[in-house]
């Protein structure tokens, strides 16, 4: 049996029917369709799947799908402004934030619920917001400074 | 095939659970569970009450819902005290996920803020409406958890410390939390608890004994150092084998004691 759900994803709403007990990073790659959030570690571990649900960052793949209904979810999919880059993804290209890349999405929604909070975060605010994102290639030190980068532009 | 329940109130959950059930509160652990494939359960039982998230406050006693979150904790002004604990769970997150009624099913080597509310004197409300010390709650863990009702301590009478290889976030070698009050000089009512040294957290009633009236400074703990692991055998993981636990249990807890800050 499935189960309808209905919520507003990156701004525009988004319905669909999701198998009993399918997590949200299933249902946004398979039943919407949007493949930016990535499948890491399905345990918590590693953040690459990091969505903002209602504005707060959450791990997709725990996350029980039917439980955003009539939530809002926003993923790295939807932080750009049509073509124009968001500055954090525009800090973090221009930083070499990203080798493989698979980490960026959930790095992204990590430090953009950080910079949507707080615009003029510390080096220590930076690491503890993407604390829960692992990265194998960069060594995360490009990361915080691409964050910084963001915050310092979107500031000015 | 996976069934979701989904009931109004906790204790039509707590009537609908098997023991095919699992019971979701943030997801952190059952969902874990659910995509690595566990056949030991084929329902997922949910409660929808918004009642379960609740913290109150009434004089010195803080009753927790089950399902307020880490995140819910470091928010709340009366759980200043309790938010390092919190704060030591998970990334970000995990900590908007994560939660008090979670916390206290963990298995090892998680569970850090149920540590915390052990040494707090914590009593569990359950959703058949008994009560029992927390303690004896995780000893079998049965039953859904409704709330956690804890004592607010006085002054800096609340420790907690937790060890890990990895910083900011990372997971227990150990966690330690105790609670000291002191009287003229001499320790009272002094309750230590310990994470990830045991299958769950646990009290350490001899650690406990040895530290009842003595004085907290070097000579005053020494008995109590010397009964850190008394009857204790710590589990072996990829982050420490239970050895090495044993070994350094009682550096941590002299720092824990005497307050240092390493």
């Amino acid at each position: 049996m499935k189960t309808p759900v209905t919520f507003t994803l990156n701004g525009a709403e988004a319905a669909t029917f999701v198998e009993q007990g399918a997590n949200l990073l299933d249902v946004l790659r398979r039943g919407v369709g949007d493949l930016s959030p990535k499948y890491g570690c399905g345990q918590g571990g590693c953040g690459a799947c990091t969505v903002l649900i209602d504005g707060e960052p959450h791990l997709s793949c725990l996350t029980l799908a039917e439980t955003v209904q009539d939530r809002t979810v926003d993923t790295a999919g939807g932080i750009a402004d049509g073509p124009d880059l968001h500055p954090l993804q525009k800090a973090f290209m221009e930083g070499f934030a990203a080798q493989c890349g698979y980490c960026t999405p959930g790095m992204l929604m990590a430090a953009k619920s950080l910079l949507d909070r707080n615009p003029n975060p510390s080096r220590e605010e930076i690491e503890e917001a993407i604390s829960g994102n692992l990265c194998r290639c960069t060594g995360y030190e490009p990361i915080i400074d691409a964050i910084q980068t963001a915050a310092r532009g979107r500031a000015a | 095939m996976l069934e979701v329940a989904t009931f109004p109130t906790a204790a039509e959950a707590a009537s609908a659970m098997t023991d095919q059930s699992r019971f979701l509160g943030g997801g952190t652990l059952v969902m874990h569970r659910v995509n690595y494939g566990d056949q030991r359960f084929n329902r997922i039982v949910r409660c929808t009450d918004p009642a379960l998230r609740d913290i109150r406050t009434e004089g010195d006693r803080i009753t927790i819902g089950a399902g307020a979150t880490m995140a819910a904790i470091i928010a709340n002004r009366d759980l200043t005290f309790l938010a390092p604990a919190a704060r030591l769970v998970g990334g970000p997150a995990i900590r908007n996920m994560a939660t008090v009624g979670g916390n206290l099913m963990a298995p090892h080597p998680y569970g850090d803020l149920a540590v915390a509310l052990l040494a707090l004197d914590g009593a569990v409300r359950l959703a058949d409406g008994g009560e029992q010390p927390l303690a004896d709650f995780l000893a079998a863990r049965r039953g859904i958890v409704v709330s956690v009702t804890i004592t607010r301590p006085a002054g800096d009478a609340f420790r907690f410390r937790k060890v890990s290889r990895v910083k900011p976030k990372g997971v227990s070698v150990m966690s330690m939390a105790a609670h000291l009050n002191r009287s003229a000089g001499r320790l009272s009512n002094v309750r230590i608890a310990y994470g990830a040294m045991g299958p769950t957290p646990i009290r350490v009633p001899a650690v406990e004994r040895a530290l009842e009236g003595a004085s907290l400074d070097e000579n005053g703990i020494a008995p109590a150092l010397a009964a850190a692991t008394e009857g204790l055998t710590p589990p072996d993981d990829p982050l420490a084998s239970g050895w090495y636990r044993k070994e350094v249990a009682p550096v941590h807890l002299r720092r824990l004691l005497l307050g240092e800050d390493r």
